[in-house]
């Protein structure tokens, strides 16, 4: 999701003309106009408040009209002073907030801003307000109003400044007000996105104003879009069906909300018109729902081929039935929560450098698993299948008792979060494409490995045919060690994927273990070509099923769907041939 | 070898129970939380947090001039390990009263072996209600104190209209849906602006559901989640939100099971601004809070643990118990029973909580903001105390039944239409 941060507007504006803040002037504290006064004594006190008013004005402009933007500044901090703690306090928030608005002060935008972004702060020390960003343990300063570095300090020297949703909303509209005049076009549209949520009759008049100037296309479409909106709240029946005309097919929500309510209008033509572009909008909107619908399912699918192609290796070409599988994606999304802890400077690229390291990890764990325990029981499936659950239940408890029975936090860098809009009705999410590319990445690279390497020669002769491979000079000990590490850094890098799209914690493993094996069999024991595709038909399955079935039943029919499947088809997808398939 | 090991031993352990029988036997408290498996994730603070009670009592002097106990057994995550460990609790190990359980499974395994051998759980975890037990304390919240309040603060201050109830698929959410469904129905809501959804345990793939959710919302009606979505399954859930870009302003989830615990294992960003009901916040300001968030950092030696609403849950249900013991003069389940209704002991939010006749208790209700620290802003507060209802007044199969333990009526399922006592806990 696009947020505006502090640092886009972190320049001083000036919105109002006058010169000063008059606000604070205007409404002295505790003068809330009398509304219940009767009679000469309501007129005399009314005037005398004016007056008082009117002087205090005069006497303000005449000592300050003169002066720098320092003492501009200076009453805006007085300004923030005082309506600071009112912020704190739920009952004067949105009174105090509306006054800040209304203070149009140089700086208005900026601190609303850190605000809205929760790093506004109160020095308790002195009660200054200031704009806090956290580095490292502390925070460093800048004054509110000013602007002015102040130091830095630490958590338990500053109280925050707390916001709830009643105030998020109201100051996003009031920042796009402010924002609808930012030279960056970028903000500008993301003001209007917000007005037009709204789109009330003084948003409207500021959207219009700034029409004629505007130079960016992007931003003009949707000004216009705006104007045609309140076109369509007019009532006059043909400025309505021009207008519906005009907009064409758009699938914007505002644009159905408002022809919905015009299909029920009493002028019949515009009725008709509304009723007419609805079934349209209806239909492409449909379409694009299916496209989500299939996208999901590949996601989703990405997601299991990805957990899976390790096992394909280790279990698949191997024959190991190997239940830690699930830990080894655990170690790969621990490894980035380390990592993480280790360089909090780098979350950006925290995700890069965990893909070796995960890799690396896991591997070397699956190397010691394969020497200490598998390679003594090779030729024994159940006893393999056992001893790799406990493995599975030792390494679990072991990430439980040395760092938290808690799940650890793994936050997303900014490149991986966000949307990709093909239109108002279809976007897709940005880390769930990276994921179905990097998917197909690993897959491509282990593909070459095997086919046209000499380790993946020898893998496969080995795995073909133990005692040929072992007379032709394989070291088959060395290749199963490799083999196994391989599959278990490649479930490590899976780890560093899931680890952005779901919980990272030590029972995290157990979630992927079962659908693994599923994506396996189904595929057919032995093919990468097999565990991709299952994993991708699987994935694509679910989703079709899940808007009509519900979660629950699309998982058991996907289940049921596989058990038929096999019992038809016992090699899977794609069964081995030949003497691959002998043993 | 082995033969003077054993002399030693021997030699030992007469030692100790020559030291023992000096002083009289300490009363035993069970400690009934998984330390291991899927719950661990909540339920292992929850023992600390005993371990905790249990040292400030005897620290003041332990309880009727004898000290306390703690015995901590490991239930696992399983559900009829439970039933066998609490059980051996109160078989072999002689305690005088339980505190634990989580999952509503875990509490229903234990009940029929409570009531068999007489003795007494405290339950800290908000429930579906629907349930009174001779011997059970149900110190969490019932759907009164926790679900209705939420839903009554969406709908009065929000103007939400369109509702979302998502849930896991198991009782509790099963049950609370239910209720909100019919509260819903009955403030004039249409069917066709109610949305029910139920996802499997530990679901993470919260791509369609989320879309589905953004469409329902996208009617121009303002819409609300309320979510009974279960423990591992929110972080994707949340996280899929900030994906498709549904933020708290367009589409706020109230959740019940979310709190500073499980918070503190996540990155908050995509989470600020949705909303939970509980009976107790970390941040809540009071002297009673500030004191036991102190005792907690001090008895754990970090700073950084948080505290949340299971473990209030605790500290009024053990304090409860302390001042039955003491009123009764003894430890015995019946005299304790019969003691505890209508106790009261300060809670942390500033205020006294009772045991009530049903043997549920009076919890003041909050509404929170989660603010990205992981901490949450109270924007709502009930003005009193909500006293908890075991059987819900908006199910038809229930609101005819109330639950009281004194005498003479001692029934947990009586029917004020038929006058009878029937059903489970009989």
């Amino acid at each position: 999701m696009p947020s505006i941060t502090a640092g886009t507007f972190g320049f001083p504006q000036r919105i109002s003309f006058w010169p000063i803040d008059f606000s604070i002037f205007v409404y002295p504290l505790n003068s809330i106009p009398n509304a219940r006064c009767y009679g000469w004594r309501c007129i005399c006190q009314s005037l005398l408040q004016q007056a008082t008013v009117l002087l205090t004005l005069l006497l303000a402009f005449s000592v300050l009209s003169g002066q720098t933007y320092a003492s501009d500044a200076e009453n805006h901090n007085e300004l923030i002073i005082e309506l600071a703690p009112l912020l704190s306090d739920k009952k004067s928030r949105s009174e105090a907030l509306d006054r800040l608005i209304a203070s149009s002060a140089p700086r208005t935008l900026s601190w609303l801003n850190a605000l809205l972004a929760g790093e506004l702060y109160v020095r308790k020390s002195d009660s200054l307000p200031v704009v806090g960003v956290r580095s490292g343990k502390r925070y460093a300063l800048t004054e509110a109003a000013s602007g002015t570095e102040a130091g830095d300090a630490s958590k338990s020297e500053l109280k925050k400044v707390k916001i709830n949703n009643a105030i998020r909303g109201q100051l996003r509209s009031a920042i796009a007000a402010l924002a609808l005049r930012d030279p960056d076009p970028k903000v500008r549209l993301v003001a209007v996105e917000r007005m037009l949520q709204t789109l009330d009759k003084s948003e409207v008049t500021a959207i219009q104003e700034l029409f004629p100037e505007e130079t960016d296309t992007d931003v003009k479409a949707l000004m216009l879009l705006a104007t045609q909106l309140s076109d369509l709240d007019s009532g006059d029946a043909q400025l309505t069906i021009e207008t519906i005309n005009a907009i064409g097919v758009n699938t914007r929500d505002q644009v159905t909300q408002r022809l919905k309510k015009l299909a029920d209008s009493e002028s019949t033509e515009v009725a008709v018109a509304a009723a007419l572009q609805l079934e349209v909008i209806e239909k492409r909107k449909t379409l694009f729902s299916r496209i989500e619908t299939v996208f999901f399912g590949l996601s989703l699918g990405s997601v299991l081929a990805m957990a899976a192609i390790g096992l394909a290796i280790t279990f698949g070409v191997m024959g190991v039935i190997n239940m830690a599988h699930g830990e080894m994606i655990m170690l790969g999304a621990y490894t980035t929560w380390a990592i993480q802890v280790l360089l909090p400077g780098l979350t950006e690229y925290s995700i890069l450098l965990a893909l070796p390291a995960a890799f690396i990890v896991a591997f070397t764990a699956g190397v010691i698993i394969e020497y200490l325990v598998i390679r003594h029981l090779y030729g024994r499936p159940l006893e393999t299948l056992l001893a790799t659950f406990g493995i599975s239940l030792v390494l679990q408890q072991t990430v439980r008792t040395f760092i938290s029975p808690q799940n650890v936090p793994v936050s997303n860098p900014s490149w991986l979060t966000g949307l990709w809009q093909l239109d108002p009705a279809l976007s897709l999410a940005v880390n769930r494409v990276v994921i179905f590319v990097f998917c197909l990445l690993i897959f491509i690279t282990l593909m070459w490995l095997l086919k046209y390497t000499f380790f993946g020669l020898k893998l496969r002769a080995v795995s073909q045919n133990r005692e040929m491979a072992r007379a032709l000079g394989a070291r088959s000990n060395s290749i199963d060690a490799i083999t196994f590490g391989l599959g278990a850094g490649i479930a490590g890098v899976a780890g560093v994927a899931l680890s952005q799209l779901s919980n990272v914690g030590p029972n995290m493993g157990q979630a992927y273990i079962v659908d693994s094996f599923m994506v396996v069999v189904f595929g057919g024991v032995g093919n990468l070509w097999g565990t991709l595709l299952a994993g991708l038909s699987l994935g694509v399955i679910n989703k079709l099923i899940e808007p009509w079935a519900g979660a629950v039943l699309a998982k058991i029919f996907v289940l049921v769907f596989i058990i038929l499947f096999i019992q038809k088809y016992p090699r899977g997808l794609f069964p081995q041939r030949g003497r691959a398939a002998g043993d | 070898m082995s033969k003077r090991f054993a002399v030693v031993s021997a030699v030992i352990g007469l030692g100790l129970a020559a030291n023992i029988s000096f002083a009289e036997d300490p009363i035993k408290v069970g400690v009934l939380h998984s330390l291991s498996g899927t719950m661990a994730i909540s339920e292992t603070t929850l023992k600390d947090t005993m371990l905790m009670l249990v040292e400030q009592q005897n620290a003041k002097g332990g309880l009727l001039g004898r000290q306390l106990e703690a015995v901590v057994v490991d239930p696992a995550s399983d559900w009829p390990l439970f039933a066998e460990k609490a059980r051996e609790l109160i078989e072999v190990n002689k305690v005088d009263a339980v505190f634990g359980a989580w999952t509503s499974v875990s509490r229903k395994s234990v009940l029929p072996v409570f009531e068999e051998l007489n003795s007494l759980l405290f339950y800290p975890v908000q429930y579906e209600g629907e349930e009174s037990s001779k011997n059970v304390f149900y110190t969490g919240a019932a759907p009164n104190q926790q679900a209705i309040p939420a839903v009554d603060y969406l709908k009065d201050d929000i103007g939400v209209e369109r509702w979302v109830l998502a849930g896991t698929d198991y009782v509790y959410p099963r049950t609370t849906n239910k209720i909100l469904e019919a509260y819903l129905k009955d403030n004039g809501v249409a069917a066709e602006d109610i949305m029910i959804n139920y996802t499997p345990f530990g679901h993470a793939d919260w791509q369609s559901i989320v879309s589905e959710i953004k469409k329902f919302g996208s009617d121009g009606k303002k819409t609300a989640v309320v979510s009974t979505i279960n423990g591992d399954a929110n972080v994707p859930f949340y996280k899929e939100l900030g994906n498709q870009g549904v933020s708290a302003e367009d589409i706020p989830v109230v959740a019940f099971s979310v709190g500073e615990e499980e918070l503190s294992g996540i990155d908050t960003a995509p989470l600020v601004g949705h909303m939970a009901a509980w009976n107790y916040f970390m941040s809540v300001e009071s002297a009673e809070n500030d004191e036991f968030i102190g005792n907690w950092h001090k008895f754990l030696g970090d700073e950084d643990r948080v505290t949340n609403d299971p473990m209030e849950a605790h500290y009024i249900g053990f304090n409860m118990w302390v001042q039955a013991v003491e009123k009764a003069g003894t430890t015995d389940p019946d005299a304790v029973q019969e003691a505890i209704i209508g106790v009261s002991v300060p809670n942390l939010t500033g205020g006294l909580s009772s045991m009530l006749p049903n043997h549920h208790i009076t919890k003041p209700v909050l509404i929170g903001e989660i603010q990205d620290d992981g901490q949450f802003d109270v924007v709502s507060e009930t003005s009193g105390l909500v006293a908890g209802d075991a059987w819900s007044d908006f199910l038809p199969d229930s609101k005819d039944i109330i639950a009281d333990w004194r005498k003479p009526l001692s029934c947990g399922n009586y029917n004020v239409k038929t006058g009878k006592c029937s059903g489970q806990n009989l």
